[in-house]
C-alpha cells in the first residue's frame, strides 16, 4: 500500500482511500465513491466499507438502510477493493427502497451497512464451473466467478437480458473466462434464454459444478436444466428480509423439506433440494404494499435535504 | 421534611392505582398505557413502605436495588437522592420499573403482600427514574480511567447494563451491535405502548454521556470475531441475545400471513410500521390475528394487532391463564382491551387458501393433566376435539433458541446442548476474560434477568481485570 501510517492499532483507520487514513466512526463512514448506471434501471454503487471490503467472500451479503426511517433490505456485495476500502453494490430500482439508494449521488453516504453476511460460496478448487447469471444476478454472479478464477477453475459464465442494453457485467466477467450472453430479442450475442445457452454448455460436457443466479424462474428453470446431467447446482435466493442475523425468521425457505433461513444458513443452497414454489409465493407477500408505495414513494426520503 | 406519619397510619393507605390510558382509547394507538405517578400518588405510595431492616424486596430483586433507600427518600421529598440511590443500583430504571415482573421479584417478597397488596415498588421506581430523567440528574463524577478496554456484544438490556457498570469503574468501553439502532429487544421487540422509544433513547444517551462508546451495525461474527476481538480488548462482554425464533413445526407454517412474533414485533417497533400512514417497512394488517403462546411476546404481539386495527386480536395457549409466563399486569391490560383468549387450545395445522394465504388455524381442545418438570400442570389432548379457528394472520410466539452466528466463529467457546453459552457462578465462559450473559447464556428469559446478568458480569469483569 505504501502508507505511513502513525503508530496506532490498524482497526482504528475506518478509511483508507486516497491514501489518507482518517478516523470516521463506523456508522457515518459508507460515502458512496462512484455511481454508475449499467443498465435501464440497474445502477453501481461503489462506497466505502473497509472492513467489509478486507473480509468478504464470494456469495456473502449486507443488510443496507438508505436513510433514518428507509426499509432494510439485503444487498449482495458485487465486488470489492480492499486496499480502496470499497465494495460495490448492484442495485435494481424496483421498489422504494432500491429507488431511495440508486437516488443517491457520489460524496452522499447511505446511513447503514452491516455485514459481511451469509455463508461464502462454496468455491471447487480445480475443474470446470459453469456460471449463470440473469438480470441483477449476473452482478452476484460475478464474485463467484472471480474467486474461481483465482483458484485456477476454468469458468464459463452464461449471461442475459431482455435486449443488449439489459446485458451488464460482461466485461468483469470476460476476466475471468469465457462468456456467452445472450438476449431474449437477439439484440446481443445470441438470441434466447440462458437456459439454451447452458444446456448447449452442460451437453458439452466437462462441467464439475454450476452457479446461477437470478429471478426466481430463472434459477427454477437452471436447476431443472442441470438436475439430469446429476451436477452440483447451487443457486443464491433472496427472500424477503429484515435483520439478516437470523433473527426475524422472515426469509425461511424450504430446502430438501427442512426449513432454513436464508440469512444464516444460505442465502445459497442447494438448487435441486429448494423448494423454488414457496419461494415465488412468499415473495408475493408485500405485493400490494409495493405496488403502492411505488406509486406515491417519490421524493420522500430527507436524506438528501 | 421528616415523616409525621405514625405506623398505623402507614398501615391504613390503600395501594395506589396507576393512572392509565382507557382500555378502549388506547388499543387504538401506540402511546404508553400506564401513565406513571404523580408526586403526590408517589408519596403516599412511598409512605405504605416499613421500612423493613431485613428488606426481603432486595433479594428479590435480580440487580439488588436498595428499594427500601429509595423509597425512604420519597417519602422526605428528596428526590434527588431517591434517584441518586436508584441509579447508583441500577443503570436502567426507566427500563425496569416499567417491564419487571415484580409481582414474581420485589413485589412477591414485600411484607405489606402478607396480608393485603405489596408497595408498588415497580410504579416508584418508574417514577423515581423518570424524574431523574426529565430533571437531567446524572452522574457527575468521573472514574479515573483504569486503562483497560472492554468489549460488549449487543446493546440490550444485558449488554447495556454491563456497560454502564464498567464505565462506572473508568474502563473505556466499546458495545457492538448489530442492528442500526441500540436497545436490542427493549427497541425491536417490546412495544411502544409498553415502553416509549424515546424512554430507550435517553437511558442509551445516558450511557454515552457517560463514555460508553457504541457501534452499530456490527455483527461480532461476521464483521469480526471473538478471537479478534479478544487481541483488542482485556475482557469481553458476550450478550448477544437469543437469536433464533422457534417455529410450531405444523404444516402450513411458511404460507403468507405466518410470522415469527419477532418479525412481527421488529416490523411493528424498530422499523415503525405501526405509523401505517408513513411506514416503509410493511406488515399485514390482520382482521383476525391468532398469537399462539402465553408470554409477554405473545401479549406484546396481539396487543400489536389490536392496534393495528384488527377486528379480532387472539391469544391461542394450551393451558390456562393461571400458567401464563407473561406478567399479570400485561394479561389484565390485554383482557381490559379485549384481547380474546382461547385457552386450553393447541395448534395442529396452518390451514391457507388456494393462493397460499392463511385463512384459519386447526386446533385441538386441550384439558390440564399431571404436573410436568416445569411444576406446571402438562397439558394434553381431548380427543376429537378439533376445530378451526378463522384468521387471516398467525404470529408464533413460543420461544427462541440460541442463535450460532458468534459462537459459530469462536470455537473455543463451550456451549450447552442448546447451543447457550456456558459459564461459571461468575458468568465467565470457558475462554478466560470472555464473559457472556442475558439469553444466550439463559435461552428465552426476562429483560430484568439480563441486566442481572450483566450487572454481576460486570462486577466479574471488574475483579479480573484487577488481577490481569
Amino acid at each position: 500500500m505504501g502508507l505511513a501510517l502513525p503508530p496506532l492499532p490498524k482497526s482504528h483507520y475506518r478509511c483508507f482511500a486516497a491514501g489518507v487514513a482518517l478516523l470516521v466512526p463506523t456508522h457515518f463512514m459508507h460515502t458512496i465513491l462512484a455511481k454508475k448506471q449499467l443498465s435501464p434501471n440497474v445502477t453501481r454503487l461503489d462506497l466505502l466499507a473497509p472492513r467489509i471490503a478486507e473480509i468478504k467472500q464470494p456469495g456473502q451479503f449486507v443488510m443496507v438502510r438508505a436513510c433514518e426511517g428507509a426499509e432494510r433490505i439485503p444487498l449482495t456485495i458485487a465486488d470489492s477493493d480492499p486496499i480502496q476500502g470499497t465494495i460495490a453494490l448492484v442495485i435494481q430500482a424496483v421498489g422504494k427502497a432500491t429507488r431511495e439508494l440508486v437516488a443517491l449521488e457520489v460524496c452522499d453516504a447511505i446511513r447503514d451497512v452491516s455485514g459481511p453476511l451469509g455463508h461464502p460460496t462454496e468455491l471447487i478448487s480445480s475443474g470446470r464451473a459453469l456460471c449463470i447469471g440473469g438480470g441483477v444476478g449476473t452482478a452476484v454472479v460475478h464474485p463467484i466467478a472471480k474467486a474461481l478464477h483465482a483458484r485456477g477453475v476454468h469458468v464459463t459464465s452464461v449471461i442475459g437480458g431482455r435486449s443488449k442494453e439489459w446485458v451488464i457485467f460482461e466485461e468483469e466477467l470476460r476476466k475471468c473466462g469465457d462468456v456467452i450472453v445472450c438476449t431474449d430479442d437477439g439484440s446481443y450475442g445470441r438470441k434466447g434464454f440462458v437456459t439454451d445457452a447452458a444446456k448447449d454448455v452442460l451437453e458439452a460436457g466437462g462441467i464439475d459444478i454450476v452457479y446461477v443466479v437470478g429471478p426466481v424462474p430463472m434459477m427454477r428453470a437452471c436447476a431443472n436444466l442441470t438436475r439430469p446431467f446429476n451436477i452440483h447446482t447451487i443457486v443464491s435466493l433472496n427472500p424477503v428480509m429484515i435483520d439478516g442475523t437470523g433473527m426475524c425468521g422472515g426469509c425461511r425457505v424450504a430446502v430438501g423439506g427442512e426449513t432454513k433461513f436464508a440469512c444464516v444458513d444460505g442465502p445459497e443452497f442447494d438448487g435441486h433440494k429448494v423448494d423454488f414454489d414457496l419461494l415465488a409465493d412468499r415473495l408475493q407477500t408485500y405485493r400490494e404494499f409495493e405496488q403502492r408505495a411505488n406509486a406515491c414513494a417519490d421524493g420522500k426520503c430527507n436524506i438528501r435535504r | 421534611m421528616k415523616p409525621t406519619i405514625s405506623a398505623k397510619e402507614r398501615m391504613q393507605i390503600a395501594r395506589q392505582v396507576m393512572p392509565e390510558q382507557g382500555a378502549h382509547q388506547r388499543s387504538g394507538n401506540f402511546k404508553e398505557v400506564n401513565l406513571g405517578f404523580s408526586e403526590q400518588l408517589a408519596l403516599l405510595e412511598a409512605q405504605r413502605c416499613i421500612q423493613c431492616k431485613d428488606a426481603k424486596c432486595i433479594k428479590g430483586c435480580p440487580v439488588m436495588v436498595n428499594i427500601p433507600r429509595f423509597i425512604k427518600f420519597i417519602t422526605e421529598g428528596d428526590l434527588p437522592s431517591a434517584a441518586k440511590s436508584l441509579l447508583g443500583d441500577n443503570a436502567l430504571p426507566c427500563i425496569s420499573g416499567r417491564v419487571c415482573p415484580q409481582e414474581v421479584q420485589c413485589e412477591g417478597l414485600c411484607i405489606r403482600g402478607v396480608k393485603g397488596q405489596p408497595v408498588a415498588i415497580g410504579y416508584l421506581e418508574r417514577f423515581v427514574a423518570d424524574w431523574a430523567l426529565n430533571c437531567g440528574v446524572a452522574e457527575t463524577e468521573t472514574p479515573t480511567p483504569s486503562g483497560k478496554k472492554v468489549a460488549v456484544i449487543g446493546a440490550g438490556p444485558a449488554g447495556l447494563t454491563a456497560a454502564g457498570e464498567l464505565v462506572k469503574s473508568g474502563h473505556d468501553v466499546t458495545i457492538y451491535e448489530a442492528l442500526h439502532k441500540p436497545g436490542g429487544v427493549l427497541v425491536y421487540g417490546i412495544p411502544e405502548f409498553r415502553l416509549p422509544k424515546k424512554i430507550v433513547a435517553s437511558e442509551v444517551d445516558r450511557l454515552t454521556k457517560a463514555g460508553v462508546k457504541i457501534e452499530c451495525n456490527v455483527v461480532i461474527g461476521r464483521t469480526y470475531t471473538i478471537p479478534e476481538l479478544r487481541e483488542r480488548f482485556d475482557a469481553i462482554f458476550i450478550a448477544n441475545g437469543a437469536g433464533l425464533p422457534v417455529f410450531m413445526n405444523v404444516p402450513g407454517e411458511n404460507f403468507k400471513g405466518v410470522y415469527a412474533a419477532n418479525e412481527y414485533l421488529t416490523r411493528v417497533n424498530l422499523m415503525e410500521a405501526y405509523d401505517t400512514a408513513n411506514a416503509t417497512t410493511p406488515v399485514l394488517i390482520g382482521k383476525r390475528v391468532a398469537v399462539v403462546g402465553g408470554g409477554n411476546v405473545a401479549m406484546d404481539a396481539v396487543r400489536t394487532a389490536k392496534r393495528l386495527g384488527a377486528e379480532k386480536a387472539m391469544i391461542v395457549y394450551r393451558r390456562t391463564k393461571e400458567e401464563m409466563p407473561a406478567r399479570v399486569e400485561e394479561v389484565h391490560h390485554a383482557e381490559h382491551e379485549g384481547v380474546d383468549f382461547q385457552l386450553l387450545v393447541a395448534p395442529l395445522e396452518v390451514i391457507g387458501d388456494d393462493k397460499r394465504w392463511v385463512t384459519g388455524l386447526k386446533c385441538n381442545r386441550m384439558e390440564l393433566g399431571e404436573p410436568d418438570a416445569s411444576g406446571r400442570r402438562r397439558p394434553q389432548v381431548i380427543p376429537e376435539s378439533e376445530f378451526v379457528l378463522d384468521c387471516d394472520v398467525v404470529v408464533v410466539a413460543i420461544g427462541t433458541k440460541a442463535n450460532p452466528l458468534l459462537t459459530a466463529t469462536c470455537p473455543d467457546l463451550k456451549l450447552n446442548k442448546w447451543g447457550n453459552i456456558e459459564v461459571d457462578e461468575n458468568g465467565m465462559t470457558s475462554i478466560p476474560g470472555v464473559f457472556a450473559g442475558g439469553d444466550i447464556v439463559r435461552g428465552a428469559a426476562t429483560v430484568i434477568l439480563a441486566m442481572g446478568d450483566g450487572k454481576n458480569s460486570a462486577k466479574a469483569i471488574n475483579n479480573y481485570l484487577k488481577t490481569t
